[in-house]
Order: structure tokens, then C-alpha cells, then sequence
């Protein structure tokens, strides 16, 4: 078992908080980095679309894992991304101005969504932005001159200088560089005072309000930096798919998106990307799993949404934190062996809380 | 001049009235309880002073300003800081979390900076963490610094919310029942932290109390409620002598 030794305040701030640490994060940054020399074109573009998925997965794991609002409107932040930077694109906007304005409208949007979610909370939160989605869904399908409509529209190319990005290898560390900015956009939110704030919003409001934090603004601030993130995403998923098209974002993109941080461990950013490997996986292993299964089990209607339901299902039983809590049990486990207490992480009688003030 | 003055404080729920035609001062450095039987409407005061609820009637001042019409989260800014009577702490993170939290209220830097971590934002942790530290060391919590609340004792937690209060480095500290649910050797200590907290830190205090002995030892003025009303207000002999206050106790 590691013990650190802390002698400076500095310890507490930075990222790393030992060589252990810098070692392997450093040795999964090489990994991702010469991936590109040893995985064939349709291998890259998956990593890519997995990255894509992680970029919004950070978006939705601060609103839903830090903050403690629920969305189920994501996919239309998504959207939003996807079709102010097409636009722009064909607009003449060049690519490396285009991806942040469509950034900073989705932030605007969130914003605005967050403003009537502030009375709400749960289940009632959660059928707001459903509600909300289903109204970005419905302009986009209807504002033809600038969507397309359903025949929906041709994304131009990413160019940046003259260079076109995309071809599988360029594309792919553009997405990685992304979402390694995302990351580490979002660490240092969490590090310093706004990010504190979300998580004091997530566990108590009252207590949250008794320390100077402004609920209103924290919840908006949240809503927007979540839509930014997402919408980040959204630009880099029009050239994923390469032609918008409005059945391309649905309310199952939504689910898709909750289900990646519930799955991979609210309230971690790891979590993140466990979700997301998770989420890139599993089409392919259902794939995988029809060949290989008999043929009627192949043919049952509605297959992959079951699974992803049924998995979704059994991790809010057995697993509430996800995959990172899993991985974090495993570790302690190892640690502490053979002292390991099974009932380290049982959930534990929670001593009454104040009465609710209002 | 009053650190903080109430005049004729009134809220009812419903039909009842919680706080009726309440007055009083709260004079800087001292400490200043307030006693009860259940069901007085001390917590309701707190709540009115915190501004979480609503005043049907009467003003409030902290430091010469008027805090009646003022928002819950400026009343922090402002310098009054609380604690709950079954702690409300944020649960799912360390001790070490819980108290940077409270530093919000002393924060420069904006959303951009945060993101960025620019070195702006970096020495401003750095002073929140140093800060922290120190009242970790007043209240003897290195032990806890780490650890999540979810699986902190009772005892622990309480002084964990009194911490988390005085990094907000207010100049008027609410203690809700420090004392509840501590056994009587915490209870004592606690009795030698609120008089370090007011003699060190220059911090007046103000709690609402059930532990008569803690109370004598530590007030230096009281103030006794029964349903919602002042019965009397002086020091801790005087109130505890009382005729209207032995009636509220003990009926007559």
C-alpha cells in the first residue's frame, strides 16, 4: 500500500498526486499516441468515436455526476453542436473559429435551459429537458433553410490552414487532442471554486446556500458549461457521420449518453471513459454475438436496446458507482489484502438530516 | 453599536405562530445563547436570520445594515456563518473538500480562470488550502482531513460543521445544538473551542442550546423563548432563576 507523503500544500492542488500516477498516465498518453501506427483505418475510426462520446460524456458527468441535475435532454446539445458548425461551415466560417462558436451558442442555449430547470429537481428535471430535446428536435426538422430539413445536410470537410483533417489518422488526434483538452478543462473546474460549488449543489442545497454559494447562478453556470462540453462533441460528430440528418439525434442518443455515466461511475471522470469504452463496445460485441449465437436469438426485435437496458438495470442494482467504483473496490482490495472489510463500501445508516427549510 | 439587532421578528406557518414580536441584540464578542423548551422557535430564528425564511414582520440588521430583504447567499458574503442541528454536510466528499467548499465566499477568480487553472487560480488554492489548515489545527481534525464524511462518527461530524463554518471566516458564528448527540467529554471540549473561537478568532457567537451546563459555562447573555415568545433575556444566573423560565420548564 502506498502512503504519501505530503509536505507542501502544493501536493493537494496539483493533478498527480504521485510518480505512480505520472507513470501510467504518462504511459496511456504514449499508448494513445502511437495507436495510430499499429490499428488499421476502421479500428481508428471507432477510438475516434469513442473519444467523441467521451468529450460528451464529460459534459453530461458534470451536470449529472458533480451537479446532481439530471438530463435527458443531451442530444439536443449535441445536435445544436452538430448542425451551428456545419452551418457556419458552409457559411465560409473557417474550421478553427467554427468549433468554438458552436461551442459558445451551445453554452448560451445551456444556459437558457437552465434557467426554468432551476425550480426542478429529479424525475420532474428529467422530463423537462426530454421536453426540451423534443423541441430541438422539432425545429431542426422544420427550419429547412439552414438544417435541411429531413433530407438534412452534407457537413463540408474539416480544413485547418489549408490541410484537410479528414482522413482516419488526422481525425483521430484531432479528437484525442479534444478531448484531452476536455479533461483537462474540466479537472481544473473541479480543483477550484466553481466545480466545488456543483458538488456542494449535489449534496446539499441548504448548506450550499449557507456557504455564499448563489443556487441560481451555480445551476445555470452548470447547465451551460455541460451544453459547452456536449456541443464540443456535437461539432466533431458532424464529421463523424459526415452528412446531418435529424434521426441521427434522438431521445435514445440521450439515453445513451446518461446510460455511458451511469455506467462508467457518477460522479468520476474516469468514469468517463470507462462509460465510453463501454458504450463503443458493446455494439460490436453484440455484433459479435449474433454470429456467434443461434439465429433465433440473433432475430429477436429490439436486441441492442434490451441489453442496453438490462445492463443499465443491473449496474443501478449491483453497482451504483459504475465501473470506476468497481475498479476503485478491486484496488483497495488488493491494497489492504488480506485486511480487505467487505463491508468498507456498504452503504451506511445515514444519520437524520436536518429538516428540509422550505 | 449591536453586531446584529432583530426588532419585533414575526413569522407564522400556517396558522401557527412560530416567532412572535421577537427583539434582540447580539453585542460583538460575546457569546449569546439562546434557550427554550421544543417547539419555542429558536431554530425558526436562525432560519429567519439565515434568511431561509421569510420575516411576516420586523427588521433585521447585521453591522448597521438592514439583512431583512437580503438573499440567503449574500447573508454568508456578509459575514454570518451557521452550522445545522443534525449537520448538513456535504456527504460524499472528504473533510479536506467540505471545508474548501466554505472558501467560496472568498474567491477572485471567475469561471474562465477556473478552467484554465491560469496562476491566478493556483495561488488561490494554495491560500485555501493553507487557510483550511489552520482550522483544521484550532479543532484537532488532521486526522479526519482525508477521510469522506459518510463515514465519519457523530462527534466528528458536528465539529467538522463548526470547522467548516469558520473557514468561512465570518464575524458572526449560529450554532445549532453544537452539543447535541456529543457525549459529555466532547461536550466539555466543546465548551473550550467556543471560547477559543471568540477569545483567538474575535468571532461572535450565537447558538441555540438544551445543555443548561454547557450554556452557564460558556454565555454571557441569554435569551429564553417559550411558544415563539421572549420570556426573558440576561445572564446565565439571572435566566436560570427566573420565574417565567422555571414555569416554561417545569410548569407550575
Amino acid at each position: 500500500m502506498r502512503f504519501v507523503l505530503k509536505t507542501n500544500y502544493a501536493q493537494d492542488v496539483n493533478l498527480f498526486l504521485h510518480n505512480g500516477q505520472r507513470f501510467w498516465y504518462g504511459l496511456l498518453a504514449l499508448a494513445v499516441l502511437l495507436a495510430p501506427l499499429g490499428l488499421d483505418r476502421f479500428y481508428l475510426g471507432e477510438f475516434a468515436y469513442l473519444y467523441i462520446w467521451a468529450i460528451a460524456g464529460v459534459g453530461l458527468m458534470l451536470l449529472v455526476g458533480y451537479t446532481g441535475l439530471v438530463s435527458l435532454g443531451h442530444a439536443a446539445f449535441l445536435a445544436i453542436g452538430a448542425y451551428a458548425h456545419a452551418w457556419l461551415l458552409t457559411q465560409g466560417v473557417p474550421f478553427v473559429l467554427s468549433v468554438p462558436l458552436a461551442t459558445a451558442f451551445c453554452a448560451v442555449i445551456g444556459y437558457l435551459v437552465g434557467l426554468p430547470a432551476l425550480r426542478m429537481t429529479g424525475i420532474y428535471l428529467a422530463i423537462a429537458t426530454l421536453a426540451f430535446e423534443r423541441i430541438a428536435a422539432w425545429v431542426i426538422e422544420h427550419w429547412e433553410s439552414v438544417t435541411g430539413g429531413h433530407f438534412g445536410m452534407r457537413v463540408p470537410d474539416p480544413m485547418v490552414f489549408g490541410m484537410s483533417l479528414d482522413g482516419p489518422v488526422p481525425f483521430y488526434y484531432l479528437c484525442l487532442g479534444i478531448l484531452s483538452l476536455s479533461l483537462f478543462a474540466a479537472l481544473n473546474l473541479l480543483r477550484s471554486p466553481t466545480g466545488r460549488a456543483f458538488i456542494a449543489v449535489r449534496d446539499s442545497e441548504v448548506s450550499a446556500e449557507s456557504m455564499g454559494i448563489n443556487l441560481a447562478r451555480t445551476k445555470c453556470t452548470a447547465f451551460a458549461i455541460s451544453a459547452a462540453f456536449t456541443g464540443l462533441a456535437g461539432t466533431l460528430f458532424s464529421h463523424r457521420i459526415g452528412y446531418l440528418a435529424p434521426d441521427a439525434f434522438t431521445v435514445q442518443t440521450s439515453i445513451q449518453l446518461l446510460l455511458m455515466v451511469v455506467v462508467g461511475g457518477l460522479g468520476s471522470l474516469q468514469g468517463v471513459v470507462y462509460g465510453a469504452i463501454f458504450l463503443g463496445l458493446l455494439p460490436q460485441a453484440i455484433a459479435i454475438g449474433r454470429d456467434v449465437l443461434p439465429q433465433w436469438i440473433g432475430e429477436i426485435p429490439g436486441l441492442e436496446p434490451g441489453i442496453f437496458g438490462a445492463i443499465l438495470v443491473l449496474f443501478l442494482i449491483f453497482e451504483p458507482l459504475g465501473i470506476h467504483g468497481r475498479w476503485i473496490k478491486v484496488r483497495l482490495w488488493f491494497d489492504q489484502f488480506p485486511l480487505y472489510r467487505r463491508a468498507t463500501y456498504k452503504r451506511q445508516r445515514s444519520y437524520l438530516r436536518t429538516e428540509r427549510v422550505r | 453599536m449591536s453586531l446584529f439587532e432583530a426588532h419585533d421578528l414575526s413569522v407564522s406557518f400556517g396558522g401557527i405562530k412560530a416567532v412572535r414580536d421577537v427583539s434582540f441584540t447580539i453585542e460583538p464578542g460575546e457569546v449569546f445563547s439562546i434557550i427554550g423548551p421544543n417547539g419555542a422557535g429558536k431554530t425558526t430564528i436562525f432560519n429567519l436570520v439565515s434568511r431561509f425564511y421569510e420575516t411576516d414582520s420586523g427588521s433585521m440588521a447585521f453591522d448597521g445594515v438592514d439583512i431583512t430583504g437580503v438573499p440567503p447567499h449574500r447573508i454568508a458574503e456578509m459575514g454570518i456563518a451557521r452550522t445545522f442541528q443534525n449537520t448538513e454536510l456535504f456527504e460524499h466528499e472528504t473533510v479536506l473538500t467540505n471545508l474548501l467548499i466554505a472558501h467560496h465566499v472568498h474567491r477572485r477568480t471567475s469561471l474562465v480562470t477556473d478552467l484554465l487553472f491560469l496562476p491566478g487560480a493556483r495561488r488561490q488554492e494554495l491560500d485555501f488550502r493553507r487557510r483550511v489548515e489552520d482550522v483544521i489545527d484550532l479543532l484537532d481534525l488532521q486526522s479526519y482531513r482525508e477521510q469522506p464524511i459518510g463515514g465519519l462518527p457523530y462527534g466528528a461530524r458536528k465539529m467538522v460543521e463548526i470547522a467548516r463554518a469558520l473557514c468561512l471566516e465570518p464575524k458572526l458564528l449560529l450554532l445549532d445544538e453544537p452539543s447535541s448527540g456529543l457525549n459529555p467529554e466532547e461536550t466539555e471540549d466543546l465548551s473550550f473551542w467556543i471560547e477559543d473561537i471568540v477569545e483567538d478568532l474575535g468571532i461572535t457567537v450565537a447558538m441555540v442550546e438544551h445543555d443548561m451546563n454547557l450554556v452557564a459555562t460558556v454565555s454571557d447573555r441569554v435569551m429564553a423563548m417559550a411558544d415563539g415568545a421572549e420570556l426573558a433575556t440576561g445572564n446565565p444566573t439571572e435566566i436560570q432563576n427566573h420565574p417565567d423560565v422555571l414555569r416554561a420548564y417545569l410548569g407550575d
